[in-house]
């Protein structure tokens, strides 16, 4: 967790990309929790009943509230960190893909219902 | 001519918020491909930036919006529970649409893929914003930050299209229906 991200030199603009970096990763942290969390909700009523946070909408205000949550916290501790630094992006930007891309899959039913 | 709340509701949150998005992210998607290019040699006016920060900032409510109203407002009308021994369901969307084994996909597949590959729109969108008006024009220099912008955008415009997609088929097969008429003009 205390590991610093690996530094590259700045770009030619001179603005660190950190601050960018943590907004991409974080994005990608809150869209896997939306998957994740329905996920966790549809195979455990404990977690169910837990996410049901405002009853006419059931777990879904749960599921994504607490997404949305985790997103922001994230993004806020990601970009303190990162806020002044030109962080290394490729790898960023592939795992905050990867996060991204899997959160399409693993909303679709088909592939959600595995679990 | 009249229409229910209900109704009114559904066609503000997918006719209005919804297809005014997707419009939206195709024009932005053109822009950050086109014109934020590293190869673009097509000058950016202040004024070109502050239109495109803006415009963003706007389509992040819009998909704010969107999901809020669809979740909180019209989502409790499709999931409501008819009173044992109810035989007309077409106040109840989602019992109707379970009640056949023709219809059942529509929300088995259908409106549990859409009630949560939405999310990832507002969420993609804040981000691509929130990056474009920390970096705006510098993001011709910074490559790897518009390439993820853009490919975040790109799966928002996909996800708010699959929600679009589901959530017309499903007011097709089973609407939400009910509440205050509001009549809209008198006919001959």
């Amino acid at each position: 967790m205390n590991k610093p991200a690996p530094s590259v030199p700045a770009n030619s603009a001179g603005l660190p990309n950190g601050s960018g970096a943590a907004a991409i990763l974080a994005a990608g942290i809150g869209s896997f929790m939306v998957a994740v969390l329905a996920i966790a909700a549809d195979n455990s009523a404990a977690v169910k009943s837990l996410l049901n946070f405002y009853r006419p909408s059931g777990p879904l205000s749960g599921v994504t509230t607490t997404a949305v949550l985790v997103w922001l916290i994230a993004w806020g501790i990601l970009d303190w960190r990162w806020r002044s630094r030109t962080v290394a992006l490729g790898r960023i930007n592939a795992l905050a893909l990867v996060l991204l891309g899997l959160s399409l899959l693993l909303t679709f039913p088909p592939i959600a219902d595995l679990f | 001519m009249e229409i229910t709340a209900r109704s009114l509701w559904t066609l503000i949150h997918g006719m209005g918020f919804g297809a005014l998005y997707l419009l939206a992210c195709s024009g932005v998607l053109i822009e950050l491909y086109r014109r934020y290019s590293p190869k673009s040699e097509c000058p950016i006016s202040p004024r070109d930036e502050k239109f495109l920060k803006v415009y963003l900032v706007a389509m992040a409510a819009l998909a704010w919006i969107t999901v809020l109203t669809g979740t909180y407002i019209i989502y409790p009308w499709y999931r409501a529970v008819a009173p044992v021994g109810t035989v007309n369901l077409a106040g109840f969307p989602q019992m109707l649409l379970k009640s056949s084994p023709h219809t059942i996909g529509w929300h088995s597949l259908g409106m549990e893929w859409k009630e949560h590959v939405a999310w990832l729109v507002p969420i993609s969108i804040t981000m691509a914003a929130a990056v474009f008006v920390r970096y705006g024009r510098n993001l011709r220099s910074q490559p790897q930050l518009r390439a993820a912008v853009l490919c975040f955008t790109l799966t928002s415009f996909l996800a708010a299209g699959i929600a679009g997609f589901f959530g017309a088929m499903l007011v097709k097969n089973a609407p939400v229906e009910g509440g205050r008429v509001i009549h809209l003009m008198h006919g001959e």
